[in-house]
């Protein structure tokens, strides 16, 4: 997604971009980013709670609106409570990917090279 | 610029993947992508005359119909749906997110289609755009900013989008 945000921008399209992988956006560079510090998934906000999701998608037009400088990050002022997925979040106990979307991952990587290797991609 | 401090306790996500993967048997770290310079475009409008465009990696879907992009296809383009498909219609086919913690029941809480519509009607930007797009998060670089990254702004530009929201799921 920041590779699209820096695209689109260098196009003369503003972007803001809304997330929860803070090290991953910024790493890459992005003009504006809001960031929720929230399990992966739910970057504008807790699901079923319009009011916090209204706030934060509002600091990203606010921030279109303001940022004068590329790299501006905002942090959504909320925390998720319970902090155990910090921890758990790729880990053995919890693996990111269950093995079907794993192996259906592998695959499409797989067939991706090989189009590649033909010049079809 | 931040706006905090950076000894925030986020997530090292880097890390985590690096490590996590490293123990899984994979040893070729995937090489998050990474620039010294980063593009600005100031908003040249105001806000409360600008369309608005969302760009989003949540994978959507319509009930009912069939998947946008099948799951066997390689190449996974980038697709649009109508903006003004029914939230309830919605859902996101997306299997890449912390399914132990949370869910992605609630569209909006990762494509704000209802935020961006009580947004223009209160006259904060001008207008929602009439489609949105998914992008895949997809392992190559290239291929997103070869491919995808073009057809999406091909679409905006199409819509007449003054700025995009994208949200990273």
């Amino acid at each position: 997604m920041s590779l699209v945000a820096r695209y689109l921008e260098a196009h003369g399209i503003p972007t803001v971009v809304f997330g929860c992988a803070r090290d991953i956006v910024e790493h890459a560079g992005v003009p504006r980013f809001v960031f929720c510090d929230f399990p992966l998934g739910n970057p504008c906000g807790r699901p079923f709670d319009a009011a916090m999701q209204r706030h934060v998608v509002g600091l990203g037009l606010d921030l279109l609106a303001g940022a004068t400088a590329p790299r501006t990050t905002l942090v959504a002022p909320y925390a998720w409570g319970d902090d155990t997925w910090k921890e758990k979040c790729f880990t053995p106990e919890r693996p990111f990917l269950d093995e079907a979307a794993t192996a259906r991952w592998l695959e499409r990587k797989q067939a991706y090279r090989d189009l590649k290797s033909t010049g079809s991609a | 610029m931040a706006s905090d401090d950076m000894a925030s306790d986020h997530v090292r996500y880097i890390d985590k993947t690096r490590d996590y993967y490293r123990s899984e048997g994979y040893d070729k770290p995937y090489r998050w992508a990474h620039f010294d310079d980063v593009p600005f475009t100031p908003l040249g409008t105001p806000l409360s005359q600008c369309r608005v465009g969302l760009v989003t990696t949540s994978e959507m879907a319509v009930r009912g119909v069939a998947q946008p992009v099948p799951d066997d296809d390689p190449l996974r383009n980038p697709y649009w749906l109508a903006s003004d498909t029914p939230i309830a219609d919605l859902y996101s086919l997306k299997v890449a997110y912390d399914r132990y913690a949370t869910t992605l029941d609630d569209v909006d809480s990762y494509l704000p289609l209802t935020r961006l519509a009580e947004a223009a009607a209160e006259g904060r930007i001008a207008a929602r755009a009439p489609r949105f797009q998914v992008a895949f998060s997809q392992y190559s670089q290239r291929k997103t900013l070869g491919v995808d990254a073009p057809m999406i702004l091909d679409w905006l530009r199409e819509d007449r989008v003054d700025v995009a929201v994208l949200t990273a799921v």
